[in-house]
């Protein structure tokens, strides 16, 4: 494809729409601020479908797909044989990232017009959405880890401004903070990841880095040659790029700040902690794929089972929480740890057998779609009802009938039930780590099934339990601003998954068989729907259940017959099991063992460092006695012991 | 002949000349405005700096004494340009002080002895521009006259600079004693590890940690911070520190190169020592100035660990990474700067809601704090990635694990401020305050070098093309 450099405007027109927004959004601009945010971002779209038709057609006319950089700018040689560029590029996954980041943030842009309207600021939210779409954009086209990385701390700064966007809110300034450092520590992993990459490997750039620690070359050797701490240093790097993408994409131990980041406005969950920024990291570990498999096998097993542990825990955690936004974070957790435990299942598949990564970015895709669905309509519901809670809510299904619809839709895309888009990708997912790892399929079995029932409990929660409230004096449901993209989203959850995507996304661009799935699928969707029933059985009637919502279940009433005595068994499972000494306990790791490290490390830090106040007592004479004391330390250290 | 002698010190010559101008205004004119001096004065500035891109060759005076080439003339070429912004930014605080002339007389003194410093090519030479920019870097640290705290930092910083430079000159004897000589060139062939030569070694090292605030010969540095005026803090952390680090990295590649195995292990310990207590004490301070000494202390060690690079890349990257910083850590303390000049108020508490009544000056302070905390797509980004790519070179991946680590410590403290800023409010925050035209204009380069410094790459290409390596 020649003549590809209006790639470079997909992410430069957000970038645009931010310098025009930050410098007039606030005063002269302040009412078409949201018409500009979304024009903007409606051309990017659009390049970014057109680049994804061109990019796909040409793989299909080539049989297979190939790396296209159509930018590149040598930018500076750092030293003899490491040049730094900056570079676009295309190939079946970043293309895939475009649309997907684009698509969703048009619809966030779209929402927001009615959910943020009248805020005084709201030319500086469209400003920051405008930067936090470019940063996206720019981190998924990179061609350079340098780059790459560039546009990784940018997204962390345009979250940190989003979810602080209601800075007079004490809890949404800590918990953007809270998201900052956090993601900034793990950072600190990835470029360290990216200093001993690159310096070993002698570039930056990821077709090269990748080509030449994958073959025979010096490079490599040097590279495996080196250790620390027994472990080669080309593991090191990889397990801290890992790093990296663990605390990007909110991954155990380090998914803390996920939870407390749902502070920020409703629609910006949608776009950062759902579909966009969140899967950066199982995005990085992607692009470099290639080196993952080639490296000691042991380092995708830490991804494995990293990404396992996580999907497990979150969805466990779900289970017991009572705060919409927190539900449908932990969820994101848990649907993310599907998406890496997918990349961790190569090594013991074989080495043709690359079906994870596939499942992987598939799963991403249409999680896109779904979870953006589930937070938008979180956004409805929290407009409606001013809260946050699900106990204020309840019988919202006649008050929202689209919403309700909309939110069953992404409930059951999640859920895995056929044939919406969850399904597909979650059944590859589960293949793979079928053949790959027994144990992790039965985990990944299991939270499915629990996937099911938090979603439903949600969903039950929120649209039944409680008589369906008064449809009479309502003011509409939601302006049509917010009701398009949860109809367009909604289209997206149901068909997302019948794009033939392990046709065109495979690691090595080749065109992918195409795994049946066939018989496989039936036990997960039997067991996802044995969590929607149970979701069904206690969500739906634990308050004073009218005997119309009875009759609308059904053959669950024929269950409820034996009320008590099942009630009693379930509720022992859930309420004393489940919640007692699963989720409780793992919530109150979350809260105190993990969260309490990183108190406990602030702290410490806080007192040792007023200890240390005291030897700045203001005595210049202390000070020349502290003086000729380093002198006189650092002769014997260096005199007497170390020659 | 003549010509080549005067070309080749044409920077140390115009400085000088402005010190003469001023000194015959001082002794001849009557009176005299202080905003011509000052524009004046910053007119000049700019000429030398703009001379100071005429291409130069490698020239040896005075018998070995200096020596210059294009690395040593864009050295001074950086540190002229961090005076001119200074200069640029006090001029509101000049403006209102008595005393202009003096404190011009002092200021370029101590930039002559930084020229002189950096172009030695003896022990003697070295010593005498250091001692040149002490004594008049004293004297500037108490010129809030009528502020005791003033008086008490100049003689808290004349004090430990006796100190340090007694400890220096013995450092010096003893390195003749073992060598026989003064000369760098000759010093460096007659080295060969001995005990005696490594305990001269380090008492010169500490006479350059001392300057550069190293851990632990930084006592000095927050309370002179601390008491002096803002601009003469600035120039403290920024210049005076910029060049000793030029010329302690050019003395350790090429003087002591025999030494290199014995220096490494000693500046990964103190660039350790620094960064860590740098960052420590920063995290609980309540005063801005304080903040901003305890942060330039931890970005010593960072440039240390450039520093243990050892190679081309190590050079190029602190050389880099001093003007990067020159930008960022003047953009902060111009801030801070102003505000005091005009308000007085330098606490951190003071700065609530600022965005509310400042949106400039806070937009100029979070990018400069986030270029100091290292954040892309910010220059600071970049010096500080390219500091530690040059220190991976050595294969001492804890030493930058800890660095790295130590970046994001300091996040915390300069998040504090930026905070404070946007994210807070207070009853009475600071009003709306004029910005003088030339103030602005220092601004305006500050965000401009911060921003345009790490985008454009040829910056660092041209730096690392008049690199020198071990």
């Amino acid at each position: 494809m020649p003549n590809d450099a209006y790639i470079a405007l997909i992410p430069l027109l957000p970038l645009a729409a931010f310098v025009v927004l930050g410098l007039f959004g606030r005063k002269s601009l302040l009412r078409l601020s949201g018409i500009i945010g979304t024009g903007a971002v409606l051309i990017s779209t659009g390049l970014s479908l057109w680049t994804a038709y061109r990019y796909f057609a040409a793989c299909l006319s080539d049989g297979a797909c190939r790396l296209i950089t159509p930018l590149k700018v040598t930018w500076l040689t750092f030293s003899p044989g490491l040049s730094i560029d900056l570079s676009v590029i295309l190939d079946p996954i970043s293309v895939m990232m475009i649309v997907v980041v684009s698509f969703v943030s048009l619809m966030v842009h779209v929402f927001s017009l009615g959910y943020m309207k009248g805020e005084t600021r709201f030319g500086t939210y469209y400003a920051f959405l405008g930067l936090f779409t470019f940063s996206m954009l720019g981190l998924v086209l990179s061609g350079n880890i340098f780059e790459i990385y560039i546009f990784w701390e940018l997204v962390g700064c345009s979250s940190f401004l989003l979810i602080g966007y209601y800075f007079d809110r004490p809890s949404a300034v800590a918990a953007a903070k809270k998201a900052f450092i956090v993601t900034r520590f793990a950072d600190l992993g990835f470029l360290v990841g990216i200093l001993i990459l690159s310096f070993h490997a002698e570039t930056l750039d990821f077709h090269t880095l990748i080509q030449r620690l994958t073959g025979p070359s010096p490079q490599l050797a040097s590279i495996t040659r080196a250790s620390f701490l027994g472990i080669s240093l080309l593991s090191w790097g990889l397990v801290l790029v890992f790093i990296g993408g663990a605390g990007k994409s909110a991954l155990f131990p380090l998914h803390i700040w996920l939870p407390d980041a749902m502070e920020g406005p409703t629609p910006v969950s949608a776009l950062i902690h759902a579909a966009t920024m969140v899967v950066a990291g199982v995005y990085l570990v992607a692009r470099l794929y290639p080196v993952y498999m080639f490296a000691d096998p042991a380092v995708l097993r830490v991804v494995l089972y990293v990404g396992a542990f996580s999907a497990l825990f979150a969805a466990i955690v779900a289970c017991v929480q009572t705060d919409i936004k927190r539900v449908l974070a932990y969820s994101t957790m848990s649907q993310i740890g599907y998406m890496m435990f997918a990349l961790g299942t190569f090594q013991a598949a074989g080495e043709e057998n690359t079906l994870g990564y596939t499942a992987s970015m598939f799963h991403l895709f249409t999680h896109a779609f779904f979870k953006a669905l589930l937070f938008l309509c979180a956004g409805v519901i929290i407009h409606r009802v001013h809260s946050n809670e699900m106990k204020d809510m309840g019988g919202l299904r006649k008050l929202l009938p689209l919403t309700h619809g909309c939110f069953l839709i992404a409930c059951l895309a999640i859920a895995g039930i056929p044939p919406f888009s969850g399904f597909f990708s979650k059944e590859e997912i589960l293949l793979a780590a079928f053949h790959a790892n027994k144990f992790v399929f039965a985990v990944g079995l299991f939270t499915s099934g629990l996937t099911a029932f938090y979603m439903f409990r949600l969903y039950f929660s929120v649209f039944w339990r409680r008589q369906s409230q008064d449809v009479g004096s309502h003011h509409g449901e939601a302006p049509l601003t917010m009701k398009i993209p949860l109809v367009i989203l909604a289209a997206g959850a149901i068909f997302a998954g019948f794009v033939p995507f392990s046709r065109w996304v495979t690691y090595d661009g080749a065109p992918g068989k195409g795994q049946g799935i066939g018989g496989f699928a039936i036990a997960p969707v039997m067991l996802a729907l044995l969590g929607m029933l149970l979701a069904g059985f206690f969500y739906q009637k634990e308050s004073a259940r009218p005997a119309k919502a009875a009759a609308a279940l059904g053959g669950l009433y024929k269950f409820a017959y034996h009320k008590f005595y099942i009630d009693e068994v379930y509720s022992f499972i859930t309420k004393k099991i489940i919640f007692n000494f699963i989720g409780r306990p793992a919530a109150w790791i979350d809260r105190n063992i993990v969260d309490g490290f990183m108190n406990l490390l602030a702290g410490v830090t806080a007192r040792i460092s007023a200890r240390i106040k005291g030897f700045q007592s203001g005595r210049v004479q202390d000070y020349a006695l502290y003086f000729f004391a380093g002198v006189a330390a650092l002769a014997v250290l260096f005199i007497y012991i170390y020659t | 002949m003549w010509a080549g002698f005067i070309f080749s010190l044409r920077q140390e010559l115009i400085v000088t000349g402005i010190i003469f101008l001023l000194l015959f205004i001082k002794v001849g004119a009557t009176e005299y405005k202080t905003a011509v001096i000052l524009n004046l004065v910053n007119g000049l500035l700019l000429a030398n700096f703009i001379l100071g891109f005429i291409g130069c060759q490698d020239s040896i005076l005075f018998s070995g004494m200096f020596h210059t080439n294009k690395l040593l003339v864009l050295e001074k070429n950086i540190l002229n340009l961090g005076t001119l912004i200074i200069s640029l930014q006090a001029y509101d605080w000049l403006k209102g002080h008595r005393q202009v002339l003096e404190f011009y007389l002092l200021l370029l003194a101590t930039l002559v002895g930084f020229f002189f410093m950096i172009s030695a090519g003896n022990l003697l030479m070295f010593y005498l521009g250091l001692e040149l920019s002490t004594i008049p870097l004293a004297a500037l640290s108490s010129f809030d006259l009528e502020k005791r705290q003033s008086s008490e930092a100049a003689m808290k910083f004349i004090m430990s600079s006796a100190f340090s430079s007694a400890l220096l000159l013995f450092g010096i004897s003893l390195l003749y004693g073992a060598t026989g000589t003064l000369d760098f060139d000759t010093i460096g062939q007659r080295l060969d590890g001995s005990a005696f030569q490594l305990f001269a070694f380090i008492l010169l090292l500490s006479g350059f940690a001392f300057k550069i605030s190293v851990v632990p010969f930084h006592l000095w540095t927050a309370d002179v911070y601390e008491g002096s005026p803002v601009t003469v803090s600035a120039y403290l952390s920024v210049i005076s520190k910029g060049a000793v680090f030029f010329v302690f990295i050019q003395v350790l590649y090429t003087v002591f190169k025999p030494l290199a195995a014995n220096w490494y292990r000693i500046l990964v310990l103190l660039s350790i020592l620094t960064m860590v207590t740098g960052n420590l004490f920063a995290l609980r301070q309540d005063k801005l100035k304080r903040l901003l000494a305890f942060s330039s202390i931890a970005q010593s060690g960072f440039i240390l660990a450039g520093i243990t690079g050892s190679s081309r890349t190590g050079d190029a990257s602190v050389i880099y990474f001093i003007l990067v910083y020159i930008f960022s850590n003047l953009g902060a303390f111009g801030v801070v700067s102003l505000i005091s000049a005009q308000t007085g108020k330098e606490g951190i508490d003071d700065y609530k809601g600022l965005y509310a009544t400042n949106p400039l000056l806070s937009w100029v302070m979070a990018i400069s704090l986030f270029s100091l905390a290292g954040i892309p797509p910010t220059a600071g980004f970049f010096g500080k990635f390219f500091l530690l790519m040059a220190g991976v070179g050595k294969g001492n991946y804890v030493f930058i694990g800890i660095a790295a680590l130590n970046m994001v410590i300091s996040l915390y403290y300069y998040l504090r401020v930026i905070k404070a800023i946007f994210m807070e409010s207070q009853p009475e925050p600071i009003g709306k305050l004029t910005i003088p035209f030339l103030p602005n204009l220092a601004f305006l380069i500050c965000v401009a070098g911060i921003i345009m410094t790490g985008l454009m790459g040829w910056v660092y290409d041209y730096i690392y093309s008049l690199s020198i390596g071990l």
